[in-house]
């Protein structure tokens, strides 16, 4: 866990293109084709009471690239994400991290909601995670500092949840998940039940970070524009039980700024993406 | 807002003045004698003569309430943590906790005072045994309402079992644990002042409520006002003193410390 700080993901965003490792149906032409971080094989979850969420994903999640998971409510995404995560074990088929290792605490995860302790202050919750791998406060103060600036929330670092606004708080969550520099990001429909002017404010903030981190980021939403607007890659998910129906790429460079949202090639991506799911829904 | 939080106080000091007024109004008007009625007046009156006698008393009360919501704060605590750590003991061990809790302290004292020889200990017992159950109950139920999200997180980042009961468990149960406490420090009253009604007198230390039952004996109902008036002001002072200890560890973050915005 302390030698996280000094992992190095390999830069993506300018790696040369190779074709997709895992081409899929209606696979889109890679972008950031690159190292593969993370592999699922024949993945499926059968609940018990014989509920299957998930059947027969394959999906690897290149290094440093913005994966956005697309599916209408109750497909799977977020099961799939429990899995990506580790903390929900497959029924069928294998979940794999390329180098071979157990990937343990090198994955930050925000959840839908805050998920803040309410008896901890902005700092102590942005700390949790150093706290748990056992750094010492004093030790840990510049990094949480670092993340409180990272995400726009100087001088609250002594506020308690309660006092933050649904934004703020899913800010605080954002740096608590970046302050061990995770090799992985996995983000459950964060934005979701925040307003739309604080969504799109927090998605380009969001994009910002992680084009100057470069990690690898996989992006659970129902919302095909939030999906386009980030991800270089969106894979389009059917109803349940979740299979992969799409697989496409984003061809928008980044950085990515407000004004894309009114481009025509923005437009035109967004449609093929509505299609697709469109698709997925009429299959199952 | 001011004058609003003015007639809250105002409103039941009013309601009191009017109902002690009335009450001494009764007493003469229709000349009741003071061994059946006393006046509220003639009660002041007994509580200022007989409060020096009656305060020493009230401590002999008070040492076996105190006595009997620590340990209910800390083994009802310990029980609670048990039950949280182990379903299985929680699942064998919860109705019994039931059992002694709705078995009426009256029914059971007389054979706790034979069993215990000492008289202290006694009271001690009874005076628990009606005081832990809110805690045991209370603070399992907050052990258990963790968020399952955070307690989600803790097991991504490796948390042991330990930090996770230290950094999750205990603070969300905290809120729980305060509500129980506030309950079981009225019934620790409680159960001491009935565990002194079965006892009788605890040779040379002799609590309030045995004084109650002797003035009543002896037909001293003045005395014996007084001796209520002071036990029900401690049971307030007990809940607030409790409530007060509640809000000073939860005004920061818990939605019951805030203040009211109406």
């Amino acid at each position: 866990m302390r030698d996280i700080a000094e992992f190095q993901t390999v830069d993506i965003l300018h790696a040369a293109s190779s074709p997709h490792p895992n081409p899929l149906p209606h696979a889109g032409e890679g972008t950031a084709a690159s190292a593969p971080l993370i592999t699922l094989d024949g993945v499926g979850k059968v609940f018990r009471g014989g509920v299957a969420a998930l059947d027969g994903i394959d999906l690897t999640i290149g290094s440093g690239t913005f994966v956005s998971l697309l599916g209408p409510s109750g497909c799977g995404k977020s099961t799939l994400l429990r899995i990506i995560a580790g903390l929900l074990a497959p029924s069928t088929g294998a979940r794999r991290w390329a180098d071979g290792g157990t990937g343990h605490g090198s994955i930050g995860f925000v959840f839908q909601e805050p998920t803040l302790m309410p008896w901890a202050s902005v700092a102590d919750n942005i700390y949790l995670p150093l706290r748990l791998s056992g750094v010492a406060r004093r030790a840990a103060a510049p990094r949480i500092e670092a993340a409180i600036a990272a995400v726009g929330l100087d001088g609250f670092a002594g506020a308690y949840p309660r006092e933050l606004s649904g934004g703020m708080k899913m800010r605080v969550s954002i740096a608590r998940a970046l302050i061990t520099r995770p090799h992985l990001l996995l983000l459950d429909e964060p934005f979701a039940a925040l307003d739309e002017i604080t969504r799109l404010k927090l998605n380009e903030d969001l994009l910002r970070l992680w084009q100057n981190e470069k990690w690898t980021v996989v992006f659970v939403t129902h919302s095909v524009f939030e999906s386009v607007f980030l991800a270089d890659r969106v894979v389009v998910m059917t109803p349940r039980p979740g299979r992969i129906a799409a697989d496409l790429a984003i061809d928008l460079p980044y950085p990515r700024e407000t004004a894309l949202r009114t481009t025509a090639e923005y437009g035109l991506q967004c449609r093929a993406v509505s299609q697709s799911l469109a698709a997925a829904m009429a299959v199952a | 807002m001011r004058a609003q939080s003015l007639a809250k106080l105002l409103a039941p000091l009013a309601v009191g003045l009017l109902f002690l007024a009335a009450w001494e109004a009764v007493v003469r008007i229709e000349a009741i004698p003071r061994y059946i009625l006393p006046g509220p007046l003639l009660v002041a009156e007994t509580l200022w003569t007989d409060g020096p006698s009656l305060l020493g008393s009230l401590l002999v009360t008070l040492r076996i309430t105190f006595a009997a919501l620590i340990a209910a704060a800390l083994l009802g605590g310990a029980i609670a943590l048990l039950f949280a750590r182990s379903r299985v003991l929680e699942i064998s061990l919860f109705p019994y906790a039931v059992i002694l809790q709705v078995t009426p302290i009256v029914a059971i004292a007389p054979l706790i005072i034979i069993w215990v020889q000492n008289t202290f200990l006694a009271l001690l017992l009874c005076a628990w045994i009606v005081a832990f159950f809110p805690v045991v109950s209370n603070t399992t139920l907050g052990l258990n309402s963790a968020d399952r999200n955070l307690a989600e997180l803790f097991r991504l980042y490796g948390a042991s079992r330990w930090q996770a009961l230290w950094q999750l468990r205990l603070p969300s149960a905290l809120p729980y644990f305060l509500g129980g406490l506030r309950i079981s420090g009225g019934l620790a009253l409680i159960g001491a002042v009935v565990a002194e009604f079965v006892a009788g007198t605890g040779g040379a230390e002799t609590g309030l409520a045995f004084r109650i039952l002797e003035s009543g004996y002896r037909l001293q109902i003045p005395r014996m006002f007084a001796a209520l008036v002071l036990l029900s002001f401690t049971g307030v002072a007990i809940y607030g003193a409790l409530s007060l200890l509640s809000w000073l560890l939860l005004r920061r973050w818990h939605e019951s410390a805030l203040p009211r915005e109406d």
